[in-house]
Parts: C-alpha cells; structure tokens; sequence
C-alpha cells in the first residue's frame, strides 16, 4: 500500500505523503501551470507530469529524483502535414494520460491525447511516435469527436499484464479499441454500451467511455464509466454488461477504480448527469459493488453530505491495496483505508484537481 | 535585421533569453533560428505544424502578423518583432 499520493492540479504538481496518521504536504512542482495527469512509473522509479500550458501548449516533464527536479523532454507531436479533419492540421491539445508499457517493454511508454491520438514510446520517454494503425482506423473520421471538450480524447489505455502485444483503449468520444497483436490492427469493442446522444445508442463506434480500466487479478474483467452509465465486461470487451442502477445514483461519472485481487469488486463517483456535473442532491458519495455491479453500496461517512458541488475527474480515483483516494473540482482529497467503508478529508482548499494517483 | 522582443514569461523557461537581432526574412525563419539558439524554444511558440499557437500573437513594428499558420509575414525591413502572450484566462 502506498503513501504517496500525486495530484495533477490547476495550480501545478502536488505531492503529499502519510507520515505516522497524517498526511502531509512534501513538495509543490510546475508552479501556476495545470498539470492535466502525473504518474510514478515503478520500472524505473521516474515521475511523470503532462502539463497543459494556457498558451505555451502542452509539456511533458519526468523526474527522476522523487520530484526534486525535471527534465522536459520532446512532447509528443502529429507528423508533418497530418490533419485532424481536412484543412485543419493535427496538433496535440491536451494529454490526457501517460501509461507505462508491460513488465516486458521496459522501455515503453504510452501516452493518449486530444485530439484522439495515441502516441508510443520505445526509449523510455525520450521521443514518441503517433499509433498510426489506430489514428487511420476507418471509424475515426466519422465516430470520434469533442465531448466536454473541443475534441476526442484518449483517457484510458489499459496494457494487458499477461500479454503486453494485447492493449485496449479509451476515447472519449469514440469508444473502446483493442489490439491483439501490439498495434497492427484495431477493433472497436463497443458491444452493449449505450451512446445516450446518439440517435442510435448502439452504435458500433462513437460511444463514451469516460474512463475504463481492468480488474489486475483477471484482466479479462474491463469496467468503464462512461457518458451513459457504467459497464463491465468478463470477456476482455468483447461484450459490455450495463450495471448502472435504474434512476442512479449509480450511473454518470467519470472515474472507476478496480480491486487489486478481487474481480468482483469496484467503485465509482457518481455525479448528476450530465448538463449539470455536480454532486448529488449536495452530497457526496462514493459507491462500491462488491458483486461484479449486481449491487452497490453507498459509502459517505467522513463525506460532506451538504453544500456541496465536488466532481471529481476520470483520472482523480485511484487504489492501493485497501486505501481509496480521490481528489475534487474543488480542491478537496479525501483517503480512506477501509475500503471506502469511512473517508476523511486530507486537504481542502486544493486547486481543481485532474488527477489523483498513488506513487 | 530586426530586433527580437519577448513576453518576460518566456523566461521562466528559457532564462537567458534576451532581446536579441535576428537575420531573416520571414517570421518562420526568425522562429527556426531561435529554436537553434535556445533549444526547444520553437515548441512553446508554434505547434508541430508550424502554427503559431492559439494565445500566442507576434507583431512586427506593432502590427499582428497575419500569417498564423506558415509564418510568411516578411520581417526582413522591419525594426522589431515581438513575441508575446495573449490575454486570455484567468
């Protein structure tokens, strides 16, 4: 179980850390600039920060002395000439995440922006190159487009941990890709989930997959909260399974975190969908199924049950062992080390916060 | 050859960046050239395709550039250039 959270913030990198019973400011990165998502990359111990400069553009930092200092390295970048739609050039908006490849790619990395494109590294972050196997995939030019934001997004990469040629993807909006054979060729895996704005729901492409990620001990089990509720697959996507509750609260959101050993078992944020995009009723809560989203529990104890307006983002959920932490638009990280069963507030008066992983 | 200017904040990044006289005839080539005395600097004022970036604006002898994708406004008889931030945000 980790002690070390990382919040990619408005207002920069923060990290904190539990000394003894509290947790405890350690160190402020990227003053001022808005960190869209920051990661530890365990293979080599390397801090990762991607960060969205209003006017600069965006940035890609690592570490490689637990924050102390960074290094900026080549941001990932459409080839010459490439185009989003024609006439209108290719450029990296946002980056939305970085993953580390399999145990096996010591030196892969992957990194997913707007507008929809997925970028690859094979020398540990120095330079990376856009997947074009998938950026070329038929369906891009008329099922992937802006949802919250001007343009798809690629939120969600999942690296199979038995297999690291078998990875499977997130865009928001365009749906859910994967790949058996390390990229050469992508299939959407959209079965059984619903794109509630579409005048067909069931559309093979262009479904909204606000976040998705696998059960570690059976990567075969994938969860995804998405525009239009939350769903679980047992197949590797081959086929979705709605597991929202009929008139929620369950049901939009944008974050899912997974159960280290129990496939069974997840949580989500559930926020008012989806014009509205705030707590519900004033309330927060977090909601856990522990049957593989049959049912779910609501978990607020220790959460503000009044006046209140936080969301929290795709990426601002994550686990370790048996601690859960998330962080809010409005700046507050809340940690609990049961389960979710009781929550206590780390922080308040944080900037927003886009996103919460432990180190 | 024109004098190049710059919004202090650029210095953040690149801390020895200082109005300087840069040889060339179009913004692009004044671009390509800082990037060759300050590495990396290019990127923070144009996107990969050589755009310039959406809250960024340069003005040669206080006029906007009208170029924002290739950067062919000339610059070869002009004074000074600056490379500035726009306002936006908050």
């Amino acid at each position: 179980m980790s002690d070390r959270l990382l919040l990619g913030t408005n207002k920069g990198l923060l990290i904190l850390e539990k000394r003894g019973k509290t947790w405890e400011f350690v160190s402020e990165s990227h003053r001022a600039i808005p960190v869209s998502y920051a990661m530890h990359d365990p293979r080599h111990d390397t801090l990762w920060a991607c960060l969205d400069h209003g006017h600069w553009g965006t940035k890609l930092h690592r570490s490689q002395d637990g924050g102390a200092t960074w290094e900026e390295v080549p941001a990932p970048k459409y080839p010459e000439g490439m185009e989003r739609e024609p006439g209108h050039p290719a450029t990296v908006s946002y980056i939305w995440c970085i993953v580390p490849g399999g145990q096996d790619q010591p030196n892969r990395l992957y990194v997913g922006t707007e507008p929809g494109g997925l970028f690859q590294s094979d020398d540990g972050g120095d330079s990376f190159h856009l997947v074009e196997t998938l950026w070329n995939h038929p369906t891009r030019p008329t099922s992937w487009f802006g949802g919250g934001r001007d343009y798809a997004g690629l939120c969600s990469i999942v690296v199979d941990p038995r297999d690291s040629r078998h990875v499977t993807i997130g865009i928001s909006v365009g749906g859910v890709y994967e790949t058996c054979d390390g990229g050469e060729t992508w299939q959407p895996r959209n079965k059984g989930t619903l794109a509630c704005y579409l005048p067909d729901p069931h559309v093979e492409s262009g479904q909204d997959p606000h976040y998705m990620t696998c059960s570690p001990s059976n990567p075969d089990v994938l969860w995804q909260q998405s525009h239009c509720g939350v769903f679980r697959s047992t197949d590797g996507g081959q086929n979705w399974q709605h597991i929202s509750q009929p008139g929620g609260p369950v049901y939009f959101g944008f974050a899912v975190a997974t159960d280290e050993h129990d496939e069974n078992t997840a949580w989500v944020v559930p926020a008012v969908a989806d014009e509205f995009r705030m707590a519900i009723n004033g309330s927060l809560m977090v909601c856990r199924t522990e049957d593989g989203g049959k049912t779910w529990q609501e978990l607020r104890n220790g959460l503000p049950q009044k006046n209140c307006y936080d969301l929290t983002y795709r990426h601002a959920l994550d686990i370790t062992g048996d601690r859960l932490a998330f962080g809010t638009t409005t700046g507050n990280v809340f940690v609990s080390d049961n389960r979710g069963d009781d929550w206590a507030c780390i922080g308040n008066y944080f900037p927003p916060i886009f996103s919460v992983r432990f180190a | 050859m024109p004098i190049i200017k710059f919004t202090h904040h650029l210095q953040r990044f690149f801390p020895t960046l200082a109005p300087q006289s840069i040889p060339g005839q179009t913004v692009a080539e004044i671009i390509q050239e800082l990037d060759r005395r300050y590495p990396g600097l290019a990127a923070y004022i144009v996107n990969e395709q050589g755009g310039l970036r959406k809250h960024v604006n340069i003005f040669v002898d206080g006029e906007l550039i009208q170029d924002r994708q290739s950067l062919q406004d000339a610059v070869s008889e002009a004074e000074v250039v600056y490379i500035f931030q726009a306002l936006s945000g908050g």
